[in-house]
């Protein structure tokens, strides 16, 4: 769908309205490019803080990728709460643990949560514009860099887009690697989002356990594929590099012996009262709301909204390989972590099966010339949710416009929702289950 | 309880030797004298702070407190609050919305402190560079003792970084 808008005033008519998720979105597109929903939206910058004035607008073609701006005054008007007892609790940009920037200002009554509104914004580092100044080629790799978590996803989702503007058909050979790749990024971080899990509720043991089987599990992506977060490893028309019959059984043999660890760590986790405790019931997002705010991802599941885009769009390598999108309904921190553990199983099953059946071929197609004004849209199920790449060719065969969409765009504000009337102590555990990226939505 | 305790017993100790320092890695000559260096190499608290990383660099600092590297055996700890830090570990380029909230740190941060710059971005600004939302390198905002390249680096060259910062030795 296409909006033409006025030069001089470029109104549209919000959507935020009707999808709630569109909100921040929105206030994004007023910061950077300046183009304005309708009166009755929400108004308030996001990305601008003070790195650029008012009515200034960074993704303007008028405004060179080299700009500067003075750094000015950075004012936010976060929603007040009042009554009897209620203060508030500001946290970060700069956080306790090892984690990315950002702030929560908390509105608490005693120790219950009353109201938490986040302020991202803090590593807004002009991605979007960075891609301009690139060739298709080049894009790959700050693509792979745009959450450095979901690297095999945002390179493979570039990786259609630009196949898709270019008419590039890449070999089925790549397509099964490429679901290798994506299917063990998700494997490696679940485990160490598992591990974290029990460190949050003073399960220290399975901090270590699962970072251990995390370590392994990295340590054969850098022998088998040359990174241990498989960065480049996706590339425009294929993938940069093979997985040769003896490297496919090491990797077999070496997730058989994870998986067995994990199933013990499961029963250990699923039968420890303290744990399970501070798990169920905390942090809920229901069905109705998850659906109604339009939650993604391995969360969505969670939430009892089954939608997975290798389950509901089977392209290759997914067409023969019958994924199962896990589920639960409850919604809480016990459903995410049941939900990461399923998929932890299943992503070993179709790595596995994929490895058995990787067809012969090459692993990388030439690609085809662009043409000017040609677009492309990549669409993977990362592991935190569904990734997306919108391409626009430039006249010169570069960039024109690329905006790379996280699934935490939708997912942030459910956290404003999971949250209510938990204690202030749960929040780093609920935080945690979702795991959302601020590198993904700064930009 | 038993399948947790024979589950600790059946892993044993996965723990490997740490790295050596390594002098190429130093961006300022060590201006702390010998016997402040004693005390950081037996107690070294630190502060991380992603300045506007893609969160590569952290997955590698978590992993860093992975058993295989037993930080704290080392006498390395990670700490809440820069007030409590020896050490700042700062990654990313630096965006220009988080420029006030890393001098803040550094500044809250008490003498004698080090700073290590994590990752091609702290090194160079990397694949982001500088523009007008990125202050591009970390010592562009505070200076930098040691810089550890890599995209991101790898938990051993992360520790040989430290370790670099707290060892006496020129450039």
């Amino acid at each position: 769908m296409s909006v033409p808008l006025s030069r001089e005033d470029p109104h549209y008519p919000g959507i935020a309205d009707i999808y709630p998720s569109a909100n921040r979105m929105q206030r994004a597109a007023a910061d950077l490019l300046g183009i304005i929903p309708s009166a009755d939206a929400d108004r308030r910058k996001w990305l601008r803080h003070g790195a650029w004035p008012e009515g200034a607008f960074p993704l303007r073609k008028n405004v060179e990728a080299g700009a500067r701006f003075a750094q000015g005054p950075d004012r936010y008007p976060f929603v007040p709460v009042e009554g009897e007892g209620v203060h508030e609790i500001p946290v970060g940009p700069v956080h306790a643990g090892t984690i990315e920037p950002g702030h929560f200002r908390f509105s608490i009554v005693g120790e219950k949560i009353l109201r938490l509104e986040e302020r991202l914004g803090y590593k807004h580092k002009g991605i979007e514009k960075r891609f301009e100044q690139m060739t298709l080629e080049e894009g790959a790799k700050l693509a792979g860099r745009v959450s450095g978590d979901s690297t095999v996803a945002y390179a493979w989702a570039y990786a259609m887009a630009v196949e898709g503007a270019t008419g590039t058909e890449p070999p089925r050979r790549a397509l099964a690697l490429r679901g290798i790749l994506l299917e063990l990024e998700r494997i490696a971080n679940h485990l160490g989002d598992l591990g974290y899990l029990g460190n949050d509720v003073s399960l220290s043991f399975g901090f270590f356990q699962f970072w251990r089987l995390k370590e392994d599990l990295l340590r054969t992506h850098a022998q088998l594929f040359g990174h241990r977060y498989l960065m480049d490893a996706v590339v425009p028309g294929g993938v940069a590099k093979d997985l040769p019959p003896a490297a496919g059984e090491a990797l077999a043999e070496r997730l058989a012996r994870i998986e067995r660890e994990v199933a013990t760590l499961k029963s250990i986790y699923d039968e420890h009262a303290g744990a399970q405790d501070r798990f169920i019931m905390t942090g809920q997002v229901t069905p109705e709301l998850a659906e109604r705010m339009g939650l993604t991802g391995f969360a969505a599941r969670a939430s009892g909204v089954a939608r997975d885009l290798r389950v509901d769009y089977p392209i290759p390598p997914w067409q023969q390989l019958d994924p199962r999108a896990a589920s639960h309904t409850r919604g809480d921190v016990a459903a995410r972590v049941a939900v990461r553990f399923d998929e932890v199983f299943e992503s070993m099953r179709l790595v596995q099966a994929l490895v058995r059946q990787l067809p012969d071929g090459d692993i990388r197609a030439p690609l085809g010339a662009a043409a000017a004004g040609a677009r492309g849209v990549g669409w993977v199920e990362g592991w935190r949710g569904e990734v997306l790449i919108a391409l626009d060719v430039s006249g010169t065969g570069g960039i024109h416009r690329l905006h790379p969409h996280d699934p935490s765009w939708q997912n942030w504000p459910l956290l404003e929702h999971a949250v209510h009337g938990n204690i202030v102590p749960d929040f780093p555990l609920i935080n945690k289950s979702f795991n959302l990226s601020y590198s993904g939505v700064d930009l | 309880m038993y399948q947790l305790l024979k589950q600790i017993a059946k892993t044993g100790i996965v723990t490997e030797p740490a790295p050596l320092p390594d002098a190429a890695l130093r961006a300022l000559e060590q201006r702390l004298g010998e016997l402040i260096l004693k005390h950081f190499g037996r107690a070294l608290a630190i502060r991380h702070v992603d300045a506007g990383s893609c969160n590569g660099c952290e997955l590698e600092i978590h992993a860093m407190n992975s058993p295989y590297y037993n930080l704290e055996g080392l006498g390395i700890k990670f700490v809440a609050s820069p007030r409590h830090a020896d050490m700042l570990l700062v990654t990313g380029p630096v965006s220009r919305n988080m420029e006030t909230a890393l001098r803040r740190t550094w500044e809250a941060t008490p003498d004698p402190k080090l700073v290590v710059a994590i990752g091609d971005c702290g090194c160079t600004g990397g694949i982001f560079g500088e523009s007008y939302a990125s202050c591009g390198r970390v010592s562009n905002v505070i200076p930098v003792d040691v810089a550890v390249p890599g995209c991101p680096p790898t938990p051993v060259a992360i520790l040989q970084g430290i370790l670099t910062a707290i060892t006496p030795g020129r450039k």
